[in-house]
């Protein structure tokens, strides 16, 4: 039994489990609260113009600005259906 | 020059009364002459845990609307010379606090005082934001605890866009103060630890106040945990004053207690 569980992969703690969890989910939003305040309105416009030629669900579609030292990306991730 | 401090926390129930009452009074011991400024509006508390509730005359509303001045207002601590409260008001609701009002108010007491102490409400609304508003510095009142931590780094947020000091292209200096934390269970792997929400939040550290059952017994007593220098949790607060004015203190209480030897034989 000792000998076994000295081979198995020490579960994860809780406390790094809370870590991790926080990490991604400060960083998300820390990155919206950053977010210009046009970016809804512009991610619908986009959306409309997508729609006009593809079926698409609001989720399938995501728009972020990532602002780094020099410049400003603006990411969009259009997920197409089959 | 006097210095405006809010504790802050977003999340309720973290200690930011218990901390407000534990810094303005090892401040005011420290020989600054400081005022601690309730701004729970509705849900006054910093007098219970201050131990002036029976004093509490005229509030911080009746100040902004001039139906009292601010000596008639302030309650005089009875332990230290230099300790002063503004008490809440208990029956306005918090649009009472406008931002023109709490800002003459502050302006007079910055006149009078080396330190403001302004102890925020739970929440991001009106009352917490009129609370940090003027802050130079802010104390972010943290437990080692998802929800407290996610909430810390939302009014951290709010620090850096909606105070006066952001509006002018200005920081907020920032202090975090771990409180309730347990080494014991940090060992565990229970609890996130300090370096864990230091490098969340990337806030530089003020302090670190274990649990101690002797925060609940002063506020039974309305006396705040500082002033008692048996306690680790009030020493924990007075090296936090010490580093808030500049001093160079190493933490402690971040290691669990070891039992010795005999202790264990003897269970000591």
């Amino acid at each position: 039994m000792g000998l076994l569980n000295f081979f198995k992969e020490e579960p994860k703690s809780s406390a790094s489990v809370a870590k991790e969890r926080l990490q991604v989910l400060v960083a998300h939003e820390r990155n919206q609260r950053n977010a210009p305040d046009f970016l809804p309105a512009m991610q619908r416009d986009i959306m409309a113009v997508i729609a006009k030629y593809i079926q698409l669900d609001d989720d399938q579609i995501q728009v972020s600005i990532d602002n780094h030292d020099q410049l400003s990306v603006l990411e969009v991730n259009v997920t197409l259906p089959n | 020059m006097a210095k405006i401090i809010v504790v802050t926390s977003g999340k309720g129930g973290v200690g930011k009364t218990t901390t407000s009452a534990a810094i303005s009074t090892g401040l005011a011991l420290n020989g600054y002459k400081t005022v601690v400024v309730d701004f729970d509006v509705g849900l006054r508390n910093l007098d219970l845990i201050m131990g002036c509730e029976r004093r509490v005359v005229y509030d911080f509303v009746n100040v902004i609307n001039g139906e009292a001045n601010l000596k008639q207002t302030l309650i005089k601590d009875k332990r230290s010379e230099n300790l002063f409260i503004l008490p809440a008001s208990q029956t306005r609701d918090k649009d009472a606090l406008t931002k023109e009002g709490v800002g003459q108010v502050l302006e007079e007491l910055k006149q009078e005082f080396d330190f403001i102490i302004c102890d925020s409400p739970a929440g991001i609304e009106h009352g917490a934001q009129m609370a940090l508003y003027f802050a130079d510095e802010a104390i972010i009142v943290t437990n080692p605890e998802v929800s407290s931590v996610r909430d810390s780094d939302r009014i951290i947020g709010i620090l850096q866009s909606k105070s006066q000091k952001a509006e002018n292209g200005e920081e907020v200096k920032e202090h975090l103060l771990l409180t309730r934390y347990n080494p014991k269970r940090v060992d565990a792997g229970e609890m996130l630890s300090v370096n864990d929400v230091e490098e969340i939040l990337a806030v530089d550290l003020l302090g670190v106040i274990p649990e101690s059952e002797d925060v609940l017994k002063a506020s039974n007593q309305g006396t705040p945990v500082v002033l008692n220098q048996d306690s680790i949790a009030g020493q924990a607060y007075s090296d936090a004053v010490c580093r808030l004015v500049g001093e160079n203190v190493p933490h402690r209480f971040l290691e669990s207690q070891k039992k010795g030897f005999l202790a264990r034989v003897f269970g000591g």
